[in-house]
């Protein structure tokens, strides 16, 4: 088990490092950068001092050099003016727009995004399964039908105008200003009970708007998985046995429907992320999200590359956990090669 | 003698869409204490719904419409109760189930849970009903699992069913109904997906478990061979309705109704004369005429060697997960077979599973790389190597060489319909305008007795038999002369099989066809090959005319599955005491000359005409060839 641990944190680095050739590529992809972008733009007013700045910038960021070089300095392997100076090394690259290290840009953004992440996992999981497991044991009940309506409501429902109408209703109701992941009292004042709190009060609503679509296609789909293995054989064995429904319910089929759900945890990272970009701009959220789409738009590399680059980390983490916990769940994984001898 | 259960006028309907539909019909009969009473039908005659309601597992659509099911403890401990009336999620029926009456499924691979232990499995009904602690639970467990012969009970405890083969999770099926010590067993086809000598091995343990216990067990099946070794009485179900009963002498012997008469007579026996026929139940009326007219011509002549098989060796390499990743574990699922069909006959493959039998098979269709040896084939140009075959000329032989399924049910896509699937093939090699393919598709279902009108239905929709016709049909789509059948007729009913045997035999003499049939029913292999071949681990023991082989095998691991065949007929019963003695698919264990081990070649040695074994002995002493018989 420790060797198949180590083996698969192991596999980790030569993925990484694919994904983070992958990402460079992509957002090298549209001719030009940010640099000679700005230099274009320079030229047509004529400010020459400017553009010896950004010249010196360009030579400063290995800019002018081959792709794969470029790459390469990028992540750290390779030479750049200033010697070894990469990824790998701590260095996360600069920021043209912001005119700032990109730790300094994205660095308040992520503990808030892992938070937003996490949180909202967790709301798909704990709402999803009652909900799953109640619909496949009483299919086509009303409640099943009810809960199948609004779950398709959900999946129908953009995220933004959800987030909009949400905002309005929360406004109305309670008082709540819950735009931002904070009351404005406490941006940029020392952590507190009282500013944990207001963060919590200000999570409900993002974790509800970007979950709900997430949370919808799990009920669909741990209904379905676990209304093939309610008619397994298995299971009519554990009730001749005379177990009582509930026990052998929990015992027998939930554990089998579940895999594929804890399969998924780390499928679900980047589409969270993606998926609430837009939901972050409506509710001025200070995820990475809202970063990230200026970012691309302005062609900052180095600070595009870098979230890119951020989210796959989470998703190879998020992976690594699901087969830890698939091998720890399910014995056939785990002891797959005694099985055949 | 008391009655541990007792079924009177028991009525039991199912509310369908389509309305009420009688499942099971005023059926009436006894188990007596300590005997064995077989419930014989085929699939649909309501034997199953007879075992859930004894159980209290009937679906939410069926209800009990009338009658009684008295459950009677012989031991007293409690006083008899009417099953029908109680509630079936109750706890009174709870405190029955897996307590007092216990049932023990077909499948054993898919009845057991694949992620836990199957001593945490078998301990459970001992925690829910015996009031005992895990510790002894797990000390109940161990003592079942060394009363139905596991060779380890203490590390089988920790042991997950994959890790089992199918014999061994049948003993553990037998072990966790027999925890409680149940009065009455139900066992629902509880051999019909073994292998022969594992089936021997398992009613035997049945017989044993039941003297010890002294419970009485309600065996439901359609083999009259497991009824004619195992049944005390029987009571035949044809409908839902009870045709005939009596003891097992009376029905063997004298045979009143006429539906337990043309049973009888659809099971393939190996007294039968080489030209007789079964009587299938529902025969099928064979329309072959619209194929054979368009057929291409075969170019090899009847009886010249169609597929050679040359020292194909086949290992498979198994990874072994331990602390440190370890050390990889072959085996040897093909070990230098040298094997020819001829074209125009029907080679019987014979062997239990894991004989190599179904590798054999890949390595024919090309599904499968070979470590050594290679596969030819004729397509009237002289024998080909397979493995060279590219492009067209393998398209044409994947044309050449169609297969069919084991089982009916999961080699058709439920998300198909029968057109759908019936067209496939000519898609795949542009065969045909989308007229003809329909055209093709009709005469298809023609041929095996379907009709054409179900070509817009979905598999669900068909049973077992109907089904694997479906399976032939596809197989047949494109032409083929040589046509895989692997193990056809193992998942279907005694009936329906007579019925796809006959089928197939009609087949191949219309369409000039040339078969390959892998099975582990020797019986079946008898009636249907021209010649056989028997495997055992991989290696070819034996090999000869049907009837030579069948009636005077050599080898001593043919002689045990040939032993472990149930016949039909009392007078035939299984020498159950004579099993136990040999454990004859250990090569290393078979006697001189034909003992095996590692190493040795599996040659051939012919010692009657046309009869080979496989005994190195024999071949390193030389000059006995064809003398030794």
């Amino acid at each position: 088990m420790l060797y198949y641990i180590f083996r698969r944190i192991l596999m980790m680095i030569p993925t990484l490092f694919v994904i983070s050739l992958l990402i460079f590529f992509i957002i090298e992809l549209p001719s030009g950068d940010y640099i000679s972008n700005q230099i274009a733009a320079l030229k047509s007013t004529g400010e020459q001092s400017s553009i010896a700045k950004l010249e010196f910038l360009r030579k400063e960021f290995s800019l002018d050099r081959p792709f794969f070089e470029r790459y390469l300095v990028w992540i750290g392997l390779w030479p750049g003016p200033h010697g070894l100076d990469g990824l790998i090394q701590g260095n996360w690259g600069w920021s043209f727009e912001f005119d700032k290290p990109v730790d300094q840009v994205v660095g308040p953004t992520l503990p808030l995004t892992i938070v937003l992440n996490f949180a909202t996992i967790l709301f798909v999981y704990v709402v999803s399964f009652p909900i799953g497991i109640y619909s496949a044991t009483r299919q086509y009940s009303w409640g099943d039908y009810g809960f199948t309506f609004i779950g398709y409501i959900g999946l129908a429902t953009p995220n933004f105008l959800l987030a909009l109408i949400l905002l309005y209703l929360f406004n109305l109701w309670f008082g709540l200003s819950v735009g931002g992941l904070m009351a404005p009292q406490y941006i940029d004042q020392p952590w507190s009970f009282d500013k944990a709190m207001s963060v919590l009060a200000h999570l409900i609503i993002p974790t509800i708007v970007i979950g709900t679509s997430g949370t919808a296609a799990m009920i669909r789909r741990l209904r379905a998985n676990l209304l093939d293995e309610l008619h397994k054989q298995y299971v009519t064995t554990g009730r001749a046995k005379g177990l009582k429904e509930n026990q052998l319910l929990i015992k027998y089929p939930l554990r089998m429907a579940i895999n594929p759900f804890i399969a998924d945890i780390g499928n679900l990272i980047p589409s969270l992320v993606s998926g609430s970009v837009i939901v972050s701009v409506v509710m001025s959220l200070p995820t990475v999200g809202p970063v990230l789409l200026s970012a691309l738009q302005s062609q900052d590399q180095f600070l595009s590359g870098f979230i890119l680059l951020f989210v796959a980390v989470l998703t190879l983490i998020g992976m690594l956990i699901s087969d830890l916990l698939l091998a720890v769940l399910d014995p056939r994984i785990r002891l797959g090669g005694r099985a055949a001898s | 003698m008391v009655n541990v259960l007792s079924i009177e006028g028991l009525t039991v309907d199912f509310n369908t869409a389509e309305g009420f539909v009688r499942a099971v019909d005023d059926v009436s009969f006894v188990v007596p204490e300590n005997r064995t009473v077989a419930l014989v039908g085929e699939s649909g005659s309501g034997k199953t719904v007879i075992s859930q309601t004894i159980m209290g597992l009937l679906p939410q659509a069926a209800a009990i419409t009338s009658g009684k099911v008295i459950l009677a403890d012989p031991t007293g401990a409690e006083p008899p109760v009417d099953i029908a009336t109680l509630e079936r999620k109750g706890p009174r029926m709870r405190h029955l189930r897996g307590n007092r009456i216990a049932i023990i499924f077909q499948e054993p691979m898919t009845s057991l849970s694949p992620l836990h232990t199957i001593g945490d499995q078998i301990g459970e009904a001992a925690l829910l009903h015996r009031n005992v602690s895990g510790a002894q639970a797990r000390e109940l467990t161990k003592e079942m699992l060394r009363l139905v012969q596991f060779p380890d009970p203490e590390r089988a405890l920790d042991t997950y069913p994959f890790e089992l083969s199918g014999g061994l999770r049948q003993r553990a099926m037998i072990a966790m109904a027999m925890i409680c010590r149940p009065a009455l067993l139900i066992a629902d086809e509880p051999t019909t997906a073994l292998d022969v000598t594992i089936q021997a091995d398992i009613l035997k343990l049945i017989r044993e478990v039941q003297a010890e216990l002294r419970m009485s067990v309600l065996l439901i099946t359609h083999d009259f061979g497991v009824v004619a070794n195992m049944a005390d009485e029987i009571a035949v179900i044809y409908h839902g309705r009870i045709m005939e009963k009596g003891t097992a002498q009376q029905l063997f012997s004298d045979p009143q109704h006429d539906y337990l008469k043309a049973l009888l007579n659809a099971v393939p026996s190996f007294h039968m004369d080489r030209d007789e026929r079964l009587v299938p139940i529902r025969p099928i009326i064979l329309k072959s005429e619209d194929l054979t007219r368009n057929r291409p011509h075969c170019d090899v002549a009847p009886g010249e060697p169609l597929v050679e098989m040359r020292n194909v060796t086949k290992t498979f390499t198994l990874r072994k997960s331990s602390f440190l990743g370890g050390k990889a574990k072959t085996l040897t699922a093909l070990d230098d077979i040298n094997l020819t069909i001829r074209r125009g006959e029907c080679l019987g493959l014979v062997g239990e599973s894991g004989s190599g039998k179904t590798t054999a098979a890949k390595a024919i269709l090309r599904a499968i790389d070979l470590q050594g040896g290679k596969v030819l084939y004729n397509r009237g140009k002289g024998l080909e190597d397979i493995a060279a075959l590219k492009g067209a000329d393998l398209m044409d032989y994947r044309r050449r060489v169609q297969l069919i399924f084991q089982d009916p049910f999961s080699s058709l896509n439920p998300r198909m319909t029968i057109n759908d699937i019936l067209m496939e093939p000519f898609e795949v090699h542009g065969i045909g305008t989308p007229q003809e393919r329909a055209e093709r598709a009709r005469s298809l279902m023609d041929l095996v007795g379907l009709d054409p009108r179900f070509l817009r239905r979905y598999p669900h929709s068909f049973s077992g038999g109907q089904r694997q016709r479906i399976g032939i049909a596809r197989a047949l789509a494109l032409n083929p002369e040589f046509i895989l059948c692997d193990e056809p007729t193992s998942a279907l009913d005694v009936s329906v099989q007579a019925q796809i045997l006959n089928l197939l035999q009609d087949l191949k003499r219309d369409l000039n066809l040339t078969y390959l049939f892998v099975s582990h029913n020797l019986a079946v292999v008898d009636y249907l090959a021209d010649r056989i071949a028997v495997m055992c681990r991989g290696r070819l023991v034996e090999m000869g005319e049907t009837r030579t082989v069948t009636g005077n095998p050599l080898h001593p691991y043919t002689k045990a599955l040939l032993s472990a065949v149930p016949e039909p007929d009392l007078s035939a019963q299984l020498d159950f005491a004579a099993l136990d003695a040999k454990r004859a698919s250990e090569p290393q264990l078979w006697p001189e000359p034909f003992r095996l081990t590692d190493g040795v070649e599996p040659s051939l040695v012919e010692m009657e005409p046309d009869h080979f074994v496989c005994a190195p002995g024999l071949k390193n002493a030389g000059a006995l060839e064809g003398t030794a018989a």
